[in-house]
């Protein structure tokens, strides 16, 4: 039984078949990405996994229970984080409070305790802030702690939106796009907290991405997709060596090679 | 026969209100397809319209037709001027504040026009071409006034489906609600469309003021009627406009055969209750779909 | 500006960030607490207003300013607020009965209303608001064997034992008092995760359903909080003017709700307080200067709604931050003087994002 898995996953905006019946599986522990051009259905993945369409038929099994159907919240709640492409982080709040929404999954306070802010209360509001601090120390957030997210700069945004989804203790994390957006120094500090991600704190990724050698370097396997379809799906050297792959990059033949 | 005479006569009052709250429905419908904003200013506008009208035919003894005219070219540059000095600087500001600010101006037009001279609180009429002359047939009486407002509520209906359909402008105008960056991409100039917009609601209003004046005379509490359209706007989805005349003539027939048969009060709140009937059952409306934004 | 060094955690989260912030807010209680024995009757009616339109308008600040949901129709919960109390008392009970009840019963339609409501987002919920208004206003004027309608109800000086609440200054005590606990309840919440879940809610849907935010589950819970402070409200308001008809309860009192934290500064606590003193205070400061104005003026009616209407427009067009916001860059200006950056409180634009077909 694997961690994760698409079940002939489908679905239609109007005539056009966004998703076709798409197959793919997650193990525990690993990195997975999804490739492929614009349009392909990659970013819609992420949404039907959230809750945010519905699917048209298929499902999705995560730790052999059937998420496609529980309510948008659950995901969450049952250990799947994600980021979006681009961005939705909570841009009146300050760095330090969109970290402590990551822990929301954890509340075990009511209101009641809550409005009167017992001894409970703050307990817990003591450990979040704690694990909150951890990631900003995991992510060099440090300088950016009380600002609002409105100012930052873009990279620093991304940066945030992530250590948001990892304040939740995910076992799976959806990562769209991490590094579209980034500087060459942002990426390639991605690329470490990426693995930092999957070895030290042992959660598994599944990503979105456009950038071939970020790709290379931190993917366990991958699967390409077109125009909803999946063309190919295996280790990732050998996804990128792929005849209909290239073809379908052909004239961006340079992503192999660039950045 | 006298029953069912009865019956068709509320129905048939009921379908020319319901033009009315058409009308401002669709001022709602233009505006909010175009910014998002729901216009609460839209039933202020009409009870502007009907007072301009009531001056002119009043004070300036114009006949109706010129009145209609005028009043049609004033609410236009009216319309105009607040989307220039209200709305356009508040682009791109969260919508809320965008709405609250047709809610100040609601507030503001009506007690403005409490204080004019020769307006004030108290209520007016004026004479139409269709007053107190009737259509008999068999044993059916119906009223000019009821019949010229549905008539007049069909062209300019008409009028406005040309134009959308027909002129550049109004092409423009559809395009920018579908897609606001896409439209800036094309050429088409955002600013201009929504100045349209707001010089078409007002007009709508203006019409709206005028063609219900016979019936519920001018006085500074008109705009409640105009709330009394959202529902209608809700009913039709917010984004249609067929839907908004649909939705309008539902309400305005429910409410006339609830004043007809049911207790006091009911009348008043029938349009709401079918409001909140209708977000229970279909939130979207009879026309409507749910939007969602990009992620 | 000042920083402080911050050694644990909780230093953080406590509610006074300075030390001296907590010793100025003393003062101010002890001012609002003392000074008032030596002022006239007629300022403490001013003083005792602006306490229960603050309670009411934080209740609308909390949906509103850090839920993002929009209630055009916070005049029906300060009614069923107000009329539970009224009830209550002329029925001989108990006024620590009467004031948690008003509360309570309004927050329980808050939730009955909101479950099938909350389903929708912003417009549509604004406009189920204005319907739940008016409905309520027709039910209380046809409802006579409860209400009395159109006659209302004349409510006598309530009572806590033998401590009696005739005279003003008694009663502005009882609203001072509740306004703090309200205040107190509300930056708690504020500082806990529903609070926060709350205004996640606000910035982004999408977002807070992805952090396990249930948007059901946490707009109702808004509803439900936001309607029993605004129905404490009412309480108070009933006692303070002792006498109540359908006609206190138009939806010209829910927008004037929405005046009140729109001009005080949305999504503060501070700005609710600010903005029901400016709402108490306006027409007050029209009676006081009536005597100057030239008689055209002085006899509008009018004139007072159209302030405001204008207030509002003005407010929006040049102060969106409200006056609240205004006192911060006062403030800022002072504090950084003579480095102070015109922009700094600039916000960023934002355009339309739905997805339309």
């Amino acid at each position: 039984m694997s961690f994760f898995e698409a079940k002939n996953i489908s679905i239609r905006f109007g005539g056009i078949r966004a998703l076709e019946l798409v197959n793919f599986d997650v193990k525990k522990g690993e990195v997975f990405s999804i490739i492929g051009p614009n349009g392909a259905g990659k970013t819609t993945i992420f949404n039907c996994i959230n809750r945010y369409y519905d699917l048209d038929e298929g499902a999705f099994i995560f730790n052999e229970k059937d998420i496609s159907r529980v309510r948008p919240h659950v995901v969450a709640n049952l250990g799947i984080a994600r980021t979006f492409q681009n961005i939705e982080l909570f841009r009146r709040m300050t760095v330090v409070d969109n970290l402590l929404l990551g822990r929301h999954r954890r509340r075990r306070s009511n209101l009641f305790a809550e409005a009167l802010f017992t001894g409970f209360v703050r307990k817990q509001e003591i450990e979040n802030r704690e694990k909150a601090e951890d990631i900003i120390d995991f992510l060099d957030l440090q300088a950016y702690r009380d600002q609002i997210i409105e100012n930052l700069p873009y990279g620093v945004q991304k940066t945030v939106e992530i250590g948001r989804a990892l304040a939740m203790e995910p076992e799976l994390l959806l990562l769209d796009e991490p590094s579209s957006g980034m500087t060459l120094e942002e990426t390639e500090e991605l690329s470490f907290w990426i693995t930092d991600i999957k070895e030290e704190l042992g959660i598994t990724i599944l990503m979105v991405e456009h950038n071939m050698k970020f790709i290379k370097e931190i993917s366990d396997r991958t699967m390409a997709m077109s125009f909803g379809e999946v063309i190919t799906q295996g280790t990732t050297a050998e996804v990128l060596e792929h005849p209909e792959v290239l073809k379908a990059y052909l004239g961006e033949e340079d992503a192999f090679t660039e950045n | 026969m006298n029953l069912l005479n009865e019956i068709l006569q509320t129905i048939l009052s009921g379908i020319s209100v319901g033009c009315i709250y058409g009308l401002i429905a669709l001022g709602f419908v233009m505006i909010f397809k175009a910014t998002e904003v729901i216009n609460f200013a839209q039933g202020e506008l009409m009870m502007v319209g009907a007072f301009i009208a009531f001056s002119l035919i009043s004070f300036f003894h114009l006949s109706y037709w010129t009145t209609l005219l005028l009043t049609t070219l004033i609410m236009a540059l009216f319309g105009m001027i607040i989307e220039r000095v209200v709305l356009r600087p508040l682009v791109g500001q969260p919508i809320f504040s965008l709405v609250m600010v047709t809610i100040g101006m609601m507030i503001f037009f009506k007690s403005v026009v409490s204080m004019i001279p020769f307006w004030g609180t108290d209520t007016y009429g004026f004479g139409t071409p269709f007053t107190e002359k009737l259509v008999r047939y068999n044993e059916i009486i119906v009223s000019w006034e009821h019949l010229s407002i549905i008539i007049l509520t069909l062209l300019l209906i008409l009028a406005l489906f040309i134009f959308f359909r027909f002129t550049k402008m109004g092409v423009a105008m559809r395009a920018t609600s579908q897609n606001q960056l896409a439209a800036v991409y094309m050429g088409i100039s955002v600013n201009r469309v929504f100045s349209l917009t707001w010089v078409i609601s007002a007009i709508l209003g203006g019409f709206a003021g005028i063609l219900l004046s016979p019936i519920t005379f001018v006085h500074m509490n008109m705009g409640l009627i105009g709330l009394k359209a959202m529902p209608a706007a809700i009913l039709g989805g917010f984004y249609s406009i067929p839907g908004a005349v649909v939705g309008g003539l539902i309400i305005g027939v429910t409410e006339s055969l609830a004043g007809a048969y049911l207790p006091i009060g009911w009348k008043d709140v029938a349009a709401w209750i079918i409001l909140i009937l209708v977000l229970v059952i279909r939130p979207y409306g009879l026309f409507g779909t749910e939007l969602k934004k990009k992620v | 500006m000042r920083f402080v060094m911050k050694k644990k955690y909780y230093e953080d989260i406590r509610l006074f960030k300075y030390r001296s912030t907590f010793f100025w807010y003393l003062a101010l209680v002890t001012g609002c607490l003392t000074i008032p024995i030596a002022l006239d009757d007629y300022f403490i009616s001013i003083l005792t207003f602006i306490c229960i339109y603050a309670v009411g308008a934080l209740g609308l600040m909390l949906l509103a300013g850090f839920t993002g949901q929009v209630s055009m129709g916070h005049a029906a919960f300060f009614a069923i607020g107000s009329y539970t109390a009224a009830i209550i008392t002329t029925k001989g009970g108990p006024l620590l009965l009467a004031i948690p009840a008003a509360g309570i019963l309004a927050g329980l339609m808050g939730i009955i209303i909101g479950l099938p409501v909350l389903r929708l987002s912003g417009l549509y919920l604004s406009i189920a608001t204005i319907a739940l208004a008016f409905i309520v206003e027709e039910i209380l004027v046809r409802w006579e064997s409860l209400t009395r309608g159109n006659l209302g109800i004349y409510v006598e000086s309530p009572s806590i034992g033998p401590l009696e609440f005739s005279s003003g200054i008694s009663l502005y005590y009882l609203s001072f008092v509740v306004l703090i606990i309200v205040i107190l309840l509300a930056k708690n919440i504020l500082r806990s995760p529903t609070g926060r879940a709350m205004i996640a809610i606000r910035d982004s849907e999408v977002a807070a359903q992805a952090m396990g935010i249930s948007l059901p589950k946490f707009k109702t819970t808004a509803f439900a909080i936001s309607a029993f402070f605004t129905g404490i409200a009412g309480a108070l308001y009933t006692y303070k003017i002792s006498f109540i008809n359908p006609e206190s309860f138009t939806l010209l009192l829910s927008i004037e709700f929405l005046a009140m934290i729109i001009i005080g500064g949305l999504g503060s606590v501070h700005g609710a307080i600010f903005g029901a003193i400016f709402f108490v205070v306006l027409p007050n400061a029209i009676i006081l200067t009536k005597d100057y104005l030239p008689k055209f003026v002085r006899d509008q009616t009018g004139l007072e709604a159209a302030l405001f209407g204008l207030m509002i427009i003005l407010f929006i067009l040049f102060e969106p931050m409200g006056l609240y916001g205004r006192w911060l860059k006062i403030k800022y200006y002072f504090e950084t003087f003579p480095l102070y950056k015109k922009d700094t409180f600039k916000r960023e634009k934002s355009y339309q994002k739905v997805e339309r077909q």
